[in-house]
């Protein structure tokens, strides 16, 4: 009968723990290397505000999606939590979000103005600005400068048909098994050389897919030739396992990423390889244009939710700071998203940075929906069916159509069209 | 000399499956203790390693957090051991031992209800739960898998061969029926409880998609969920998702060999009714 | 004299009851009528937006191209990996029970391990063990010569590297269950046969199999069910890729469902997925049932642990 009742007690034990966040200590949740390292960094907030303590929680980027929303409908959402830019309008339209316009607007250190106007454009949903930018992200080229000069390119390609022909060349000398890495299932690339293109993605306020308009296709078919050509391996994600090796062996000369590359490059490839990678900004389509990529990143927004509203708003402030802005950078290598941070020796004579700051006046968002998420999703998964072969470009785009048309279904019933047909792509930067 | 030749044919046949079998968890044990060569991404074979070094244990422990995965995974199968035993022999022992209207029907539409995924129940389990705040507990986590139709019929199946007259002599001395079911028929499905138990208890550590659902907070993960969580973030960190898998795997192994019999034993005598 | 209804059999059977009711049953009934509606994200936030769409959710799924590329992968894998899986068991049965074998308690837990380890921790070993240049799988080809093989990044190798995997992982279950059926057949039977001059291929034959065909039902029956329910192994080795051609049933529901939130498309699928279990295992009965030779109901029922905690813990 002891055993009984001791058995009982345990159960009735376990059954009442809940999640073990402590009273008065601020939940933030953060992605991926920056959920790693953030850690160290509100120590140095928790010594300013003493009696505030702050719990890091880390989710890798690939769960990152799902476990936010899957928070929302089980009413888990921590205080605050960093989420990338094109997963606000989602959120936002959930109600999820707290407004924080008035919040910026009251804040001692923080201006608007200091954000670049295409990143704080991704965090805004019609006018009401929803996350502050914690790092910023754009796609553009890494590297191997080394293979470029040897087959005859002392600077990186200003145009597309520049840069087929450095890698033509390349894959012709031998110097390199591969002119560009490009990993199948992921959206980013075709969209940006769509936007360069000046394609829209969506049409009638965002509605309807826009996949097919000649715009889309040449972008899209000029990065299939890619393939085709056999200048990008038909590898899949999981081959992205060996990317810093292959990096280093010379598997590939060009790799389409973002900032956090700079920091894992630097730390994961062999010393004697340190001088021989740069960055630069994408090549154009016609070389007349200035070459457009993503506006991404990452932002902190607050829960709306919460009961803490004033200390993550300070959390906020604090990690918007120049210094820490700084701080993040050398822990990880992510971009500051605030202008007066670039101003530091550390980032103002950094090759490989000064790219980006170049490329970063020139990015444009994707569609502000909250469907966009599967929109990219879908896109990624014909892109990768085109490449394999399984498909014909106008078939899979058509489909593609079709496919967007049925998710944007909900959308227009709630009538949430902006009505505007034919609105120019939003975002619009610089 | 034939039967010979059929033991060494026999024997060679069986080496080398045990060995095709034994491969990858030993693979699995020896990368977790080679140390990281070269800014890692992407494991060598070649041979065995130079040293071997517990670097990636540590950091599981220390900075990953994984000790606090693996207190989660024991407490919560524990827990669920605990009351489905409960729960599933009182069941199973009414099914077969106790009268009462409809018992046989019960037992027809528990049947049926077998071939029903648990994938079925997700979605809306998980809705439910929500509105009753008990996501992201340990009780979301306990509460579906408390009893469970497979176990109820395992006891089931065991209390039909207690002998009706040893419950009937305990009644005519004036015992309760629950004085009875605590000291007669427990002690009598004692195997059988066993290893229900040990089923229950592995089921429950192993466990994937729904803690995977339920559980928002790094701290309240279980095992195999914080594997997963890992391997997104470190696919490029072979050794340590190694190491981490070895953590996962050894607590069981070492239980399944501690009550091999019984464990086998279940499943065969589930076997042998066929 | 009818049992009264307040009999303390009613007490005993509750607790368990009121779980599986309300923590099976009711979900199942919901799952239904989840499926019948919209219930997606915008629902979440508010639930006007909320509309009953009749039969429309499994309309646009028998119009989604990514259902029956799932429905085929979950059927390759079933209909491929059951009959292998089973034939890899019974052979390590018949090795294992061979009179001359010995150390056969060694050879059986060696070949059982794989049962128990942890569904998630094996794939993530066997992720490093099918990479195309630093995996153990790749690398032992290698040494008869096979060039390497790009199974997790190849559509035409990735659901066969699945499979190898789930085989190696089940194999020893359904072993037992085999051990356990082979040592029930009766010595004179053998002795009877080789008497008649029967060698050993032919007391497979005529002895053998047709013992032990109910044990072959009951095994393939388990395994179907089990197949069925693919999910972790795609989930952890490879996300549904490469071009989905790993994307089983599970997955797609889970990713319907608590990825993008469509939860009414996500139950369609699991209704569905329930329909298709259940079509197959009634068909298998009707074979067996054409066959003759069953048993009685209720030590069927206690042997067919489908969808709950062994089949989990053991095959799945």
């Amino acid at each position: 009968m002891a055993g009984a009742g001791a058995g009982a007690a345990w159960a009735l034990l376990v059954l009442g723990c809940g999640s073990p966040a402590a009273e008065g200590s601020l939940e933030l949740w953060a992605l991926g290397r920056e959920g790693e390292v953030v850690r160290e960094m509100v120590a140095g907030f928790e010594r300013r505000h003493a009696g505030t303590r702050v719990r890091v929680q880390q989710i890798p980027w690939s769960a990152a999606h799902e476990k936010l929303l899957t928070a929302y409908v089980g009413e888990a959402l921590p205080d605050l939590f960093q989420v990338g830019n094109s997963w606000i309008p989602e959120l936002a339209a959930l109600g999820a979000l707290e407004p924080l316009d008035e919040w910026i607007g009251r804040s001692a250190s923080l201006r608007a103005t200091d954000y670049f106007p295409g990143i704080l454009d991704t965090n805004v949903i019609d006018g009401v600005t929803y996350g502050v930018p914690w790092y910023v992200d754009t796609r553009l080229l890494f590297y191997r400068r080394d293979i470029l000069a040897g087959a005859g390119f002392r600077e990186p390609p200003r145009t597309w048909t520049a840069w087929v022909e450095a890698m033509e060349r390349i894959r012709a000398q031998g110097r390199a098994r591969y002119g560009i890495l490009l990993p199948l299932t992921e959206w980013q690339a075709p969209v940006v050389l769509a936007l360069q293109r000046g394609a829209a993605l969506l049409r009638d306020g965002d509605c309807y897919g826009a996949f097919s308009a000649p715009a889309f296709r040449e972008a899209f078919e000029f990065y299939v030739d890619l393939f085709r050509r056999g200048l990008a391996p038909g590898a899949g994600e999981i081959q992205s396992a060996n990317l810093y090796r292959d990096f280093a062996t010379g598997y590939f000369t060009f790799y389409l990423s973002g900032p956090w590359s700079i920091g894992e490059f630097g730390r994961r490839l062999p010393p004697a390889l340190r001088e021989e990678w740069a960055t630069a900004p994408l090549p154009s389509p016609d070389g007349v244009k200035p070459p457009l990529s993503l506006a991404g990143g990452a932002s902190l927004v607050i829960h709306r939710g919460t009961r803490r509203k004033q200390a993550a708003w300070q959390l906020i402030e604090y990690l918007a700071e120049p210094a820490q802005q700084l701080h993040l950078y050398r822990l990880v290598g992510d971009l500051p998203s605030g202008r007066r941070a670039w101003e530091d020796p550390a980032l103002a004579r950094n090759p490989h940075a000064q790219a980006f700051w170049t490329q970063l006046q020139h990015v444009r968002s994707t569609p502000k929906i909250p469907e966009w998420e599967r929109v990219a999703t879908k896109i990624g998964r014909y892109a990768e069916l085109v490449v394999r072969g399984a498909m014909a470009t106008p078939e899979a785009l058509g489909a593609l159509d079709g496919e967007v048309d049925a998710v944007l279904e909900k959308r227009r019933w709630l009538g949430r069209c902006s009505g505007r047909a034919g609105a120019p792509p939003h975002g619009e930067a610089g | 000399m034939r039967r010979i030749a059929r033991m060494a044919i026999l024997h060679v046949l069986l080496v080398l499956g045990a060995l095709l079998t034994l491969a990858p968890l030993g693979w699995m044990l020896a990368l977790s203790l080679t140390p990281v060569v070269d800014g890692g991404g992407g494991a060598e074979i070649g041979g065995l390693p130079q040293h071997l070094t517990l670097a990636h244990y540590r950091s599981l422990f220390s900075g990953l957090a994984l000790g606090r995965a693996i207190f989660n995974s024991a407490v919560l199968a524990a827990t669920v051991t605990l009351i489905a035993l409960l729960l599933d022999s009182m069941a199973g022992y009414a099914l077969a031992k106790l009268r009462f209207a409809g018992r046989e029907r019960l037992v027809r539409i528990m049947l049926g209800a077998l071939v029903i995924p648990a994938q079925v129940t997700m979605l809306p389990l998980f809705l439910m739960l929500k509105e009753l705040g008990l996501v992201n507990t340990y009780a979301g986590v306990v509460i579906p898998g408390m009893a469970s139709i497979f176990g109820i019929f395992l006891i089931r199946q065991y209390a039909l061969a207690i002998p009706d007259t040893l419950l009937d002599a305990a009644r005519i001395d004036g015992a309760s029926e629950w004085r009875i079911y605590w000291s007669i028929v427990l002690p009598a499905c004692r195997p059988i409880l066993v290893t229900l138990a040990l089923f229950t208890f592995m089921g429950t550590w192993n466990d994937f998609m729904w803690p995977l659902i339920v559980l928002m907070d790094d701290e309240m993960h279980t095992l195999p969920v914080a594997l997963a969580s890992l391997i997104g973030e470190h696919a490029q960190d072979p050794e340590l998702m190694m190491a981490g898998a070895v953590l996962a795997v050894l607590p069981v192994v070492v239980l399944f060999m501690a009550f091999q019999r019984h464990y086998i034993a279940g499943i065969m005598s589930g076997a042998l009714k066929e | 004299m009818r049992p009264p209804l307040r009999a303390p059999g009613v007490w005993f059977v509750t607790p368990a009851l009121a779980v599986i009711a309300a923590f099976f049953a009711v979900p199942v009934l919901a799952s239904v009528v989840l499926s019948l509606s919209d219930f997606d994200i915008y629902a979440v936030a508010d639930l006007r937006n909320l509309r009953f769409v009749g039969l429309r959710n499994y309309v646009e799924l028998l119009r989604d191209p990514l259902f029956w590329q799932a429905l085929a992968n979950t059927l390759y894998f079933v209909a491929v990996g059951g009959p292998l899986s089973v034939a890899v068991s019974f052979a390590a049965a018949l090795l294992v029970n061979a009179r001359l074998t010995r150390w056969k308690a060694f050879f059986r837990t060696v070949f059982f391990l794989p049962v128990v380890t942890t569904l998630v921790a094996t794939a993530v070993v066997w992720r490093y063990v099918l990479q195309t240049r630093s995996g153990l799988l790749n690398a032992g080809l290698g040494l008869v010569g096979i060039g390497p093989i790009d199974w997790l990044g190849d559509p035409r190798w990735a659901m066969p590297a699945i499979i190898l995997m789930a085989i190696w992982k089940n194999f020893g279950f359904n072993m037992v269950i085999f051990i356990a059926g082979l040592q029930s057949i009766p010595e004179r039977l053998y002795e009877a046969a080789a008497l008649d001059g029967a060698g050993a291929w032919q007391q497979l034959r005529h002895v053998t199999l047709p013992m032990l065909a109910p044990t072959f039902v009951f095994v393939v029956i388990l395994t179907v069910i089990g197949y069925c329910q693919l999910f972790a192994e795609p989930y952890v080795l490879t996300q549904g890729g490469p071009a989905n051609s790993t994307l089983s049933l599970v997955l797609l529901m889970y990713q319907e469902g608590f990825r993008w939130w469509n939860m009414g498309a996500a139950a369609a699928v699991a209704v569905v997925l329930f329909a298709i279990m259940l079509g197959l295992t009634m068909i298998q009965l009707r074979l067996r049932s054409l066959d003759g030779g069953w048993q009685s109901e209720p030590r069927r029922g206690a042997a067919v642990p489908a969808s709950d905690a062994p089949a989990r813990a053991a095959a799945r």
